[in-house]
């Protein structure tokens, strides 16, 4: 099938160009220095005491949405990257002028793609979540409520990410591409925060502006997701006493995405992945 | 190959406008023009890489962009590039897949491609290391893959030496012993004369002329005599042949067809004139096609209008 020959061909390339090793690197530097980090944390004085094991696991639930935020941060930016130039930089090089008149479909290039990296993405986030859920685990005896809800949450957030980047990427330029991404998302992130404070504050046009932002680009309201099953009930009672101060705080969520947004969310990646189909189809070359 | 008033704009450019022409099974069909004229644009609407904006095409019978008929059809493009971290052997698989050539023939398919192309020292080498040359000659090994039934090759000698040069000649006139059709467009109009059954000359978007090679360059045979001291009954007999111009002792007669040679020649003598040297002369392709693109399009207009030219 030629789309799983263009999702093949994608995998290897990102293989052979060593995106992929130098990613894993970069990360087994993280899993190092939060492992040493972690097995250094038992040790600390709590007011000249050592720590109780209920703080400890509280100090361990706050590292972890700490580590876990950076990662999601990392898969979304590296997801809008990795997909700037998929289809643009092809366009440029000629590649595609070999391969489109072949007995192919535009739809098995983008899709192709699409699936490579979703892939790519969604394996990489499996591994930093159990790694860094193990660490803590080993060295604190923490588990987050619901892992493997927090890795498909963060793994979704970057496919969203993709999907975006590699619609604009059958149009613009790559760089254009991965800064139109990283941009929406660091404005999706601040509007929802800004949703969540107009919501403590009662300010009904900031919740609007937020939830419009949420349907435009769901990464924020997916990162919530994972939020939600990475916090525990106790974080929740020693960090917020109230739903007013949980819900201002943009690392402590009091409630999950709702079922309508998770469907909006699921639906926006397919409908923009089907844009990113027309778009190209309706491209000349 | 079949087009039919084909039109692509592109916002106010117009790069087609009207293109008609007809290409036979079997044939070596050379596409030529000046830059801009629209070729390119033309190959990349019969491979479906381009959507007329109007017109109609077939090609192999089955409308452009039809996507089993393009199993039949190789393409070697003007401007391209293979993935540069794959081998040659690796871009020639992966294209043999997305030709859905039969897995059990890719290895006979790849060998033969690259035999063909004289690459079968480097095959294992990265497509980043290679010359233009040698990139030239992966995508025409590219394009030779599944023995496809029509063969679009966009200045394929563009980036070759002579030696390339005539090896991609040899491998054209291979693919017209197999039966296979060849659509060449190009610039070097000497190659397109020693491998063309037929040329059409296409000039802002439409074809000018179209035709065998003797039939575009037409009967315009010209013979160059030196006859010192020609007087005027020896010019005046020249004249009577076709339109002289003297120079010196040099005189040339247009319009000559080459078997009058031996009676202008014998004219000349009978008249005293002391003939020193005759060289018959061809027009080649080359001068047709600028005598074409130099000739007024008002003046192509009334050619067309009386059928002197073909559209």
């Amino acid at each position: 099938m030629p789309v799983l020959t263009i999702a093949q061909l994608t995998l290897r390339e990102m293989l052979r160009r060593r995106v992929v090793l130098a990613a894993f690197a970069l990360t087994l530097l993280v899993f190092a220095l939060t492992a040493w980090g972690f097995q250094k944390l038992p040790d600390l004085p709590c007011g000249g005491q050592p720590c109780s094991p209920t703080v400890l696991r509280t100090v361990a639930a706050v590292f972890t949405i700490l580590l876990m935020f950076m990662f999601s941060f990392i898969i979304a930016l590296g997801a809008a990257f990795l997909a700037a130039p998929a289809i643009c930089s092809d366009i440029d090089s000629g590649i595609v002028l070999a391969m489109l008149p072949r007995p192919i479909r535009r739809l098995d290039v983008v899709v192709g793609k699409w699936l490579a990296l979703a892939a790519l993405i969604a394996v990489y986030t499996l591994i930093v979540c159990a790694v860094e859920f193990g660490i803590t685990h080993i060295f604190l005896d923490y588990l987050p409520p619901n892992p493997p809800l927090a890795a498909l949450f963060i793994a979704w957030e970057g496919i969203v990410l993709l999907t975006f980047a590699l619609a604009a990427s059958t149009r613009l330029g790559p760089i254009a591409c991965g800064i139109i991404g990283v941009v929406l998302f660091g404005v999706a992130w601040v509007l929802g925060v800004a949703q969540q404070i107009g919501l403590v504050f009662e300010n009904q046009t900031v919740v609007n502006i937020g939830a419009i932002a949420s349907l435009i680009l769901p990464t924020d309201g997916l990162w919530r997701g994972a939020l939600y099953a990475l916090e525990p009930a106790a974080l929740l009672a020693a960090g917020g006493a109230t739903a007013r101060a949980q819900v201002g705080n943009p690392f402590m969520i009091g409630g999950p995405p709702t079922t309508p947004f998770l469907i909006w969310a699921a639906l926006w990646v397919v409908a923009v992945l089907g844009l990113a189909v027309y778009s190209f189809q309706r491209r000349d070359l | 190959m079949r087009t039919l008033n084909l039109v692509k704009r592109y916002g106010a450019t117009t790069a087609l406008a009207g293109l008609t022409m007809t290409v036979q099974r079997g044939e070596i069909f050379g596409f030529l023009g000046p830059n801009g004229a629209g070729k390119t644009t033309a190959v990349k609407l019969l491979v479906g890489l381009t959507r007329p904006t109007a017109g109609e095409a077939w090609v192999l019978g089955a409308p452009i962009g039809d996507r089993e008929t393009r199993r039949r059809v190789g393409y070697l493009p003007e401007l391209f590039r293979y993935q540069d971290w794959l081998s040659a052997r690796e871009v020639l698989r992966l294209h043999c897949r997305l030709a859905g050539i039969p897995r059990q023939r890719h290895d006979a398919e790849i060998a033969h491609a690259l035999e063909t192309v004289g690459l079968a020292q480097r095959a294992d080498s990265r497509v980043g290391t290679f010359s233009k040359g040698m990139q030239q000659r992966l995508g025409l090994g590219v394009a030779l893959l599944g023995q496809p039934d029509l063969i679009f090759l966009d200045e394929p000698t563009s980036a070759l030496d002579p030696v390339g040069r005539a090896d991609v000649r040899q491998i054209v006139r291979g693919l017209k012993e197999r039966g296979a059709t060849v659509f060449l467009n190009s610039h070097l109009l000497s190659e397109v004369e020693q491998v063309c059954d037929r040329v059409a000359v296409v000039d802002k978007g439409r074809v000018i002329t179209e035709g065998s090679i003797a039939e575009v360059i037409g009967g315009s045979n010209a013979v160059r005599l030196r006859i010192p001291d020609a007087s005027a009954g020896v010019r005046a007999a020249l004249a009577r042949y076709g339109p002289l111009t003297s120079e010196g002792d040099w005189h040339t007669v247009n319009n000559v067809n080459e078997a009058q040679i031996p009676a202008l020649v014998a004219d000349v003598v009978s008249l005293g004139g002391q003939v020193y040297a005759v060289e018959p002369r061809h027009d080649t392709l080359e001068d047709r096609f600028l005598q074409l693109l130099r000739e007024p399009s008002q003046e192509r207009e009334e050619m067309w209008q009386s059928g002197e030219v073909t559209r």
